[in-house]
């Protein structure tokens, strides 16, 4: 027999909102993130914390959302690319990634800005090769590497 | 009068192509879709300098069989060529109609009014009116004429501009963009499919009892070897689908070949060989002449590759009051909208197919066989939407591979060191199996409902420049030359197109060739390539690179490091590519460390110079990770590439320094640019591995393993 998952109430700090899910315990937080709250920049991928199309900020690091489930995240700050823009304004990192044209599809961009303001955070100046580790796990199919590397130089005040 | 561009001519009213909006924005229809390649941005920019608007009240709107605007796939790199060539007609023309109505109202001749931004205006008294006070909302119910000349170049602003202004950039960064996967709806349901564990899995058996069960679960569909699940939520679709997989039984069968030994297999298949002239097959081909002294041989493969989208495959499908509507990511919206006819016994007339945006695909991948899951899904519950998403595993095992090549190619080197015969055999499984091909369905489903849809064999594609025979005539110009297409209809793995199809392996060979001639008798690749180049803009390219990247062909003074270079015309009637590549052959790990791509390219008149850009550096590092890294795995029965850990691609420690120059061609036809550097890319790598280390590799992917393989047979 499958045992049914209890539906619970969690409790979530989310783009500086505190949100009520009532979800499965187990449930991965992308899920809740895209079909509870509405909130679809953060992308499936791979479900296998392997291509990072999924990040977002937690507590300012970027970590995978899709197979983490939910309840870990309980207590923490999360946000999403919807979170990023201020009254409207894109934030640098944004900016610079419109700046440099730095997208093609674009299904791996939310995540790779994620990536690249979590590590401008830790890393005002980041270096190429801090650079390049940083973004390391995160896959992108249309070849818009460079661009993107470009981009995050600009947002570091490097271009 | 001008002739129509062949999609105008087919679809000549021009309301099929321009409105002017009731607000004060114009809308552009075009039976091509955007899939990252940024023809959204170039179509608005086209219509923009016609219509005399500016670029912020240009929408665009892609594919929808609703509206009829049939342009079938988008691929081959003809969007621009085929929709951006029709639109423009149709943007002149329906100015100049707009310009007739004006002077009507007006009461003043054509030839004394101006448009700047969509208000007209008599130049002499002053009167004016805008588009949308003549026309807002209207149609204009006026076919093409070919009576009107769209502008000339010099009089283009956005067409060419530098300008970094794509206009759908927008909601890609700062995530308002809806992809299909996106999608939500009232009522909506999650669909999930259960796959069978290898291609001739059949299902023996499956208790779907406990799955019933399960909360949120709505359905359960077996059809045959097809099973999918519905459920409320996705978690809990994704919970049903994996219990579904661990009740179900199936009878497996061995029916691959040896990974390993893929160029043997091709070559040891029954095919059927063509005769290749001017690109085009014409009739069977002789064995090669056994009298011809040849002087070089060689032989080049590459296996099974992935589009491998970062993104899984998805569509959202609703059926209601005997009407399905399916929401997707295909190619070719109106192709799928036959293909889901045919294989649902539906009317043409009680589907519509809506494009929408997706994860890059890079060619036929997923996108209509998930159109198809979903349709099936949905019929199980009518009233509702359903969305359904592939899981990463079901995209790898299932999306129809590029096909496996094998190259052979022959050479006679006369006195003068010039190539005097020239031969080119060329194998590989289709590249073309679309949604839709000689009449019948090919959908993934298909092939596991019971009975099985009735797809055909594969048949060889026999247009000028396809599938495998593309770009095997080579663009050099010898005194002889035999190019040879052997077609092998077996196919232990589906594929279909992956983008430029056989002109990957056939590039990726005959600039490999060139060069090993070249080295071999102690010439530039440069010098050895220009002295059998006789079209201008090929040899253009070709110096343009070389002086962009600064090196002329010179061996490498510093081992492990070295250059390479390799040329092409895609299709040999597209955008010309030239790409040079530096990298380092690290000693102690037997690794490839790209560290410069340059490339050149003529694309004919460049419409956006930034998205051309990023769509030729897109294809070359696309390129760099199928030729360094890639290749589906599988044993006897199964795909045993199944995420990224098994399939691994290009990451950001490996990414070189990239840069191109443009050699813009404004007035000349449009070339299309997504195709161009696949080729050249994989055969300048080869190029430069041989600079740097003199180590000739013929098979992709150069891993550090084929490296040391090499280094083993040289030593």
């Amino acid at each position: 027999m499958v045992a049914a998952r209890v539906v619970e109430e969690f409790e979530l700090d989310v783009n500086g909102r505190r949100e009520i899910v009532r979800v499965a315990a187990g449930t991965p937080l992308l899920m809740v993130l895209r079909n509870d709250l509405g909130l679809t920049a953060a992308k499936y991928g791979c479900g296998l914390e392997q291509c990072f199309a999924c990040a977002v900020l937690v507590d300012g690091e970027a970590t995978t959302s899709c197979a983490t489930p939910v309840e870990s995240f309980v207590g923490r700050r999360i946000v999403t690319l919807e979170g990023l823009a201020a009254d409207g304004e894109l934030h640098p990192v944004q900016q610079a990634f419109l700046e440099e044209e730095a997208a093609q599809c674009g299904y791996c961009i939310p995540g790779m800005i994620i990536g690249a303001v979590a590590l401008l955070r830790r890393e005002r100046k980041p270096t190429e090769e801090q650079i390049r580790a940083a973004l390391d796990p995160h896959l992108c199919r249309c070849g818009t590497h460079w661009r993107i590397l470009k981009a995050v130089r600009r947002a570091a005040g490097q271009a | 009068m001008r002739p129509l561009p062949p999609a105008l001519a087919a679809h000549p009213e021009l309301d099929s192509w321009v409105r002017v909006d009731l607000a004060a924005t114009i809308t552009v229809f075009t039976g091509k879709v955007e899939l990252g390649q940024g023809l959204l941005g170039a179509l608005a920019r086209i219509a923009a300098d016609e219509l005399d608007v500016a670029l912020a009240r240009l929408r665009v709107q892609t594919a929808d069989t609703r509206h009829g605007l049939d342009e079938r796939f988008t691929a081959g790199s003809l969007s621009m060529m085929d929709s951006g060539t029709a639109l423009r007609q149709a943007a002149a023309e329906a100015r100049a109609v707009l310009l007739e109505l004006a002077a009507g109202q007006l009461g003043v001749p054509i030839e004394r009014l101006e448009v700047a931004d969509g208000t007209i205006t008599d130049v002499a008294k002053g009167g004016s009116v805008s588009y949308w006070e003549l026309s807002g909302g209207r149609p204009l119910r006026r076919r093409a004429s070919g009576a009107v000349q769209p502008k000339a170049a010099q009089a283009h602003r956005a067409v060419g501009s530098e300008a970094r202004n794509r206009i759908d950039l927008r909601g890609l960064i700062d995530g308002t963009t809806r992809f299909v996967g996106d999608l939500r709806s009232e009522g909506m349901l999650h669909g999930r499919v259960v796959r069978p564990p290898s291609p001739a899995a059949r299902l023996l058996s499956f208790e779907d009892g406990a799955m019933r069960e399960l909360d949120g679960v709505v359905a359960v569909v077996r059809r045959g070897s097809f099973v999918g699940v519905l459920a409320e939520r996705e978690e809990q679709a994704v919970a049903a689908a994996e219990l579904a997989r661990r009740r179900a039984r199936w009878a497996q069968a061995e029916t691959l070949p040896a990974a390993s030994a893929l160029a043997a297999w091709l070559r040891a298949q029954p095919d059927e060989a063509f005769l290749i002239r001017d690109g085009v097959p014409a009739g069977a081909a002789e064995p090669p002449d056994s009298e011809t002294a040849w002087t070089h041989l060689a032989s080049y493969s590459r296996p099974y590759l992935m589009h491998a989208s970062i993104g899984p495959s998805a569509a959202m499908a609703l059926w209601e009051r005997g009407q399905l509507t399916v929401w997707t990511h295909s190619q070719g919206v109106y192709v799928l909208r036959e293909a889901l006819a045919q294989a649902l016994g539906l009317d043409h007339d009680a589907i519509r197919a809506v494009h929408v945006v997706g994860p890059g695909c890079y060619g036929h991948n997923g996108a209509d066989d998930a159109a198809f899951d979903a349709a099936l899904l949905a019929i199980e519950a009518p009233g509702r939407p359903v969305l359904l998403k592939w899981s990463r595993a079901d995209e790898h095992q299932w999306e129809p591979y590029g096909s496996p090549a094998l190259v052979e190619l022959r050479a006679v080197l006369d006195d003068d060191g010039r190539i005097a015969d020239w031969s080119h055999e060329v194998w590989g499984t289709t590249h073309r199996l679309r949604p839709m091909v000689d009449g019948s369905p090919n959908l993934l489903a298909g092939e596991h409902l019971d009975p099985p849809l009735g797809r055909r064999g594969p048949t060889p594609f026999l247009a000028k420049e396809a599938g495998i025979h593309r770009n095997a005539t080579p663009i050099y110009e010898f005194p002889r030359s035999r190019v040879v297409k052997h077609f092998v209809a077996a196919m232990p793995l589906r594929t279909s197109s992956l983008r430029s199809l056989g002109a990957y392996a056939n590039v990726f060979a005959i600039e490999s060739f060139m060069d090993e001639l070249a080295r071999g008798s102690g010439r530039s690749p440069l010098h050895f390539r220009l002295a059998h180049l006789r079209d201008p803009r090929a040899r253009e390219v070709l110096e343009a690179a070389v002086d962009a990247a600064g090196w002329g062909g010179a061996p490498s003074a510093q081992a492990g490091r070295g250059s390479g270079i390799a040329l092409a015309r895609y299709k040999n009637s597209a955008a010309y590519a030239a790409v040079v590549v530096s990298l380092r052959v690290d000693d102690a790990t037997a690794a490839i460390w790209l560290e410069r791509i340059v490339i050149a390219a003529d694309c004919g008149e460049v419409v956006d110079p930034s998205g051309a850009i990023n769509q030729l550096e897109g294809g070359a590092l696309q390129s760099a990770s199928w030729t360094l890294k890639e290749q589906v795995a599988f044993d006897a029965s199964s795909v045993t590439s199944v995420d990224w850990d098994s399939y691994p691609i290009l990451r950001f420690s490996e990414v070189p320094a990239v840069e191109t120059r443009l050699l813009d061609r404004p007035g000349l036809p449009f070339l299309g640019t997504g195709e161009a550097t696949q080729g050249p890319t994989a055969a300048a790598i080869a190029n430069a591995v041989a600079d740097a280390v003199g180590l000739r590799l013929r098979d992709t992917p150069f891993t550090p393993a084929r490296v040391r393989e090499a280094a083993l047979a040289a030593a």
